[in-house]
């Protein structure tokens, strides 16, 4: 019995950062983006500072109608926004917050878990843009496939690198194996990992597939209502999920001072810290065309991760 | 693999074995509608569905390893390289006359006769093992990578050279249609071409010179 409510409460804190830590992202974006731009943000719901500003948001898009073009493939239309939504859930589960057991579950491949279940979320928007039978949605999958094509392999190298780096594919195992220098050795892989992650994120730069100058939202373009929050749900999940990650394999997670008692608390500031970077990209730098952007993964961040996981390989043989 | 030392019977099935079953009986399922159905992004995403059926029977045979990596190739790549390539050229929303192959009975009995191969040679090779769930993991990250790479590397070698022959072999292909006459135009989508063309880099600098728009 003991153990059943140890797991359930476990997967209930994993739901509530789920629930809550994309909104506190969103939230921090309306505001980060303002004051970089001169402005002030939302100033008025809840009072302080529009804090509540998301909640509105999320009251206003529950009450709007659910619309599914008439020349839609219904289930599949429907089916879309869940596919792109839960896999971000199941990867928060396996990520270690703490020191010892401050783990939803502990996964024995973690590393693979992670970025096998996210490769799933992408589904989701090829299923959103192809059942809307829209020009535009379907345009806007085939770039998000194309980009996932290329962005995955310098993830999946770099996670590689970290793994060898450590010597496990546990996250609360390398976790425990990080060493302060690890930092400068893996600081290559850590850029490019989170490059990518951005790119698999469709953030801007890297959000051609959703360019709204271009092809109005990409494969969104259809949706209304809550199933449209869905979508933007799983960006901020998103965002939640890779800063946490980044942080986990190539910032030491819950290392520094005190981390016996603060372990969690240096794993949100790093995390928190990455998801402002994320905002900050986004003001700073435009668009890449679909053209540059490839040419980006296959030629830039490709060779990167290579060239790391050499580096990698060559300081563990010298080391060990 | 362990040989246990009560010979399990198949008539009291444990939890494990009944879920095993059950997902199978899904997966199969799935796999069937993936061949029979008309439309044919249904049957890829159906194949999702098969493939995801899969990687939970690992998921009960403890393979823990081998699961998230079926999901990672099959599922996140292959999957999607699969709607890719049905969105860039067809992929009607409903059915699809062409969808009906006239070797249809022929792919029927090969398949039928693959299966039983598989099957036969599964049930010759394992007819008295069994593996032991509720004991150590066998399926392990360690495990599967000690055996990998202390008894199997030399097939393992070997599939990566096939791989890189095929790797070879699509770089030749895609050169070889770099320098023919443009006869690559999609008929579906035209203003898409940039976007496809540019992981194959030899083709890339020229369709986004060709491009209009």
């Amino acid at each position: 019995m003991n153990d059943v409510l140890d797991v359930a409460l476990r997967l209930l804190a994993v739901f509530l950062v789920f629930l809550v830590f994309p909104l506190l992202v969103g939230q921090t974006e309306h505001k980060v983006m303002a004051h970089m731009q001169g402005r002030l943000g939302p100033m008025y719901a809840g009072g302080f500072h529009g804090w509540a500003q998301l909640v509105a948001d999320g009251v206003k898009f529950a009450q709007k109608e659910d619309v599914v073009p008439a020349g839609a493939d219904r289930r599949v239309f429907q089916l879309a926004p869940a596919v792109a939504l839960l896999p971000y859930l199941l990867v928060l589960i396996v990520i270690p917050i703490g020191p010892g057991n401050a783990v939803g579950r502990f996964v024995d491949a973690g590393i693979f878990f992670v970025l096998a279940v996210m490769g799933v979320g992408v589904l989701g928007a090829l299923m959103a843009g192809w059942a809307s039978a829209n020009k535009f949605s379907l345009l806007g999958g085939l770039r998000t496939a194309a980009q996932l094509m290329s962005y995955e392999l310098p993830m999946l190298l770099t996670a590689a690198s970290v793994a060898m780096a450590a010597g496990t594919v546990s996250l609360p195992g390398i976790v425990d194996a990080f060493e302060w220098w690890w930092v400068p050795w893996q600081i290559v892989g850590g850029l490019v990992f989170f490059t990518a992650g951005l790119a698999e994120l469709q953030r801007p730069p890297f959000d051609a597939p959703v360019a709204d100058s271009e092809i109005i939202f990409g494969a969104y373009t259809e949706y209304t209502g809550l199933r449209f929050a869905m979508f933007l749900l799983a960006e901020y999940a998103g965002i939640v999920v890779l800063c946490a990650l980044t942080t986990v394999l190539f910032l030491g997670g819950w290392h520094g001072p005190y981390a016996d008692g603060l372990g969690w608390l240096w794993t949100l500031l790093k995390t928190a810290l990455l998801a402002f970077v994320v905002i900050w990209l986004r003001v700073t730098y435009p668009r890449l065309r679909e053209d540059q952007l490839q040419k980006f993964a296959w030629t830039t961040l490709i060779p990167l991760a290579l060239a790391q996981i050499a580096l990698t390989g060559i300081v563990k043989v010298v080391i060990s | 693999m362990i040989l246990a030392a009560a010979h399990p019977g198949f008539l009291s099935p444990t939890g494990v074995e009944i879920a095993f079953l059950l997902v199978g009986i899904a997966t199969l399922g799935a796999a069937v509608i993936t061949v029979t159905t008309r439309q044919l992004v249904h049957a890829a995403l159906w194949l999702v569905v098969a493939l995801g059926g899969l990687a939970v029977e690992y998921l009960l045979l403890t393979a823990e390893f081998i699961a998230w990596v079926q999901v990672l190739i099959y599922v996140g790549s292959v999957v999607v390289l699969l709607l890719f390539g049905l969105m860039l050229t067809r992929a009607p929303i409903g059915r699809s006359p062409d969808a009906d192959s006239g070797n249809r009975w022929t792919a029927l009995a090969v398949a039928l006769a693959a299966a039983a191969a598989l099957v036969w040679v599964v049930v010759d090779a394992f007819r008295t093992t069994w593996i032991d769930v509720q004991g150590a993991v066998q399926g392990t990250t360690a495990v599967t990578g000690q055996s990998l790479f202390r008894h199997w590397v030399l097939p393992f070698e070997a599939l990566s050279v096939l791989l890189l022959a095929a790797l070879v072999g699509a770089i030749v292909l895609s050169r070889r249609r770099g320098t023919a006459t443009e006869s690559d135009t999609d008929p579906r989508a035209p203003g898409t071409a940039r976007d496809p063309g540019a992981p194959r880099d030899p083709g890339a600098p020229r369709r986004a010179g060709k491009e209009t728009r």
